[in-house]
């Protein structure tokens, strides 16, 4: 068992932008599938899937704030991942550092605060990832890494929609 | 509509049934095909007695229990976290749930903090925690 996972490299790097999202245009299809998908068996409300409704309501459609603007591709393309390529699990990989001698990883957690500003029909979203900070704890399966990363969305107008941070947990 | 929310106040259940119905509807959406979610192999190779349901869709089923609270009264999410602590496992009533905790008088809006939690049919918490929401004043 190590001392810490924390190399003066991970150490440095803290305060780094891991990278970068650039969505797609959201379709007002995107929307009703996902409105469709978290809401089923039961139809989801009317203002996701109804322009008459969405209109009276938002001024238009807009996305269930937990929407993922960024799955399937973005205008990079598909994404290809190795399932073995241990640098794609944490952000070590994008900040070109080496990664920490962990073989498990666990979702701690997240952290949403919304601004109140919605995700429309045709708004491209931009989110950027930044490292927060590496901490350590004792666990009862034995040292474990917590990396917490802070991820800011912001639409194609300029407002920021939500802040977002992330716990990845590594042992 | 919530009209006069008070400290104590239960939101009404959010409840979905798990399995590959529900979870591959979401993999389609949010592009998470992931073998722990699509195999019964694979999550008992994760140490689980079959494939199991996404965090992610926890997250979102937390956000509909949100909504179905606030929708009628114009209402607005303003924060919401939760931990991971266990899987959603297959065929079993997931309920989403939540409990009012703090009532905040503004000049233009009642902020409302919340635990919220997704528990199984045994009443254990598999995402556990807090929300708070926002009113406009009448």
């Amino acid at each position: 068992m190590p001392e810490t996972f924390i190399s003066d490299e991970m150490r440095a790097a803290v305060g780094g932008v891991v990278g970068e999202l650039v969505s797609f245009p959201i379709s007002a299809s995107d929307i009703r599938k996902w409105a469709q998908a978290v809401y089923y068996p039961e139809p989801p409300p009317a203002y996701f899937w109804n322009q008459a409704e969405a209109e009276a309501r938002f001024g238009g459609l807009v996305a269930p704030e937990e929407f993922n603007p960024f799955a399937w591709m973005t205008p990079e393309g598909p994404r290809v991942q190795d399932p073995a390529d241990r640098t794609a699990i944490g952000p070590e990989g994008a900040l070109g550092i080496t990664p920490p001698a962990t073989t498990e990883r666990l979702n701690g957690g997240i952290e949403v605060e919304y601004t109140g500003v919605r995700m429309r029909e045709g708004d491209v979203i931009v989110a950027v990832t930044r490292l927060t900070d590496y901490l350590e704890r004792e666990g009862r399966l034995g040292l474990m890494l917590f990396t917490i990363t802070e991820q800011e969305w912001t639409n194609d107008r300029g407002e920021i929609i939500k802040t977002q941070r992330g716990t990845l947990i590594r042992y | 509509m919530v009209t006069d929310p008070t400290i104590g106040q239960s939101l009404p259940t959010f409840a979905r049934r798990t399995g590959f119905h529900a979870w591959n509807r979401f993999a389609a959406v949010n592009d998470e095909f992931v073998d722990i979610h699509m195999d019964d192999e694979a999550g008992r190779g994760a140490g689980y007695p079959g494939a199991f349901g996404m965090g992610n869709l926890q997250w979102a089923w937390l956000h509909c229990l949100l909504r179905q609270w606030i929708e009628a009264s114009g209402g607005r999410i303003v924060a919401v976290s939760c931990q991971f602590r266990a899987p959603s496992l297959k065929d079993r009533e997931v309920r989403a749930n939540g409990l009012v905790t703090a009532v905040r008088r503004g000049e233009r809006e009642v902020h409302v903090d919340l635990d919220i939690w997704t528990e199984d049919e045994e009443g254990s918490r598999l995402a556990p925690g807090k929300a708070t929401v926002a009113f406009p004043l009448s």
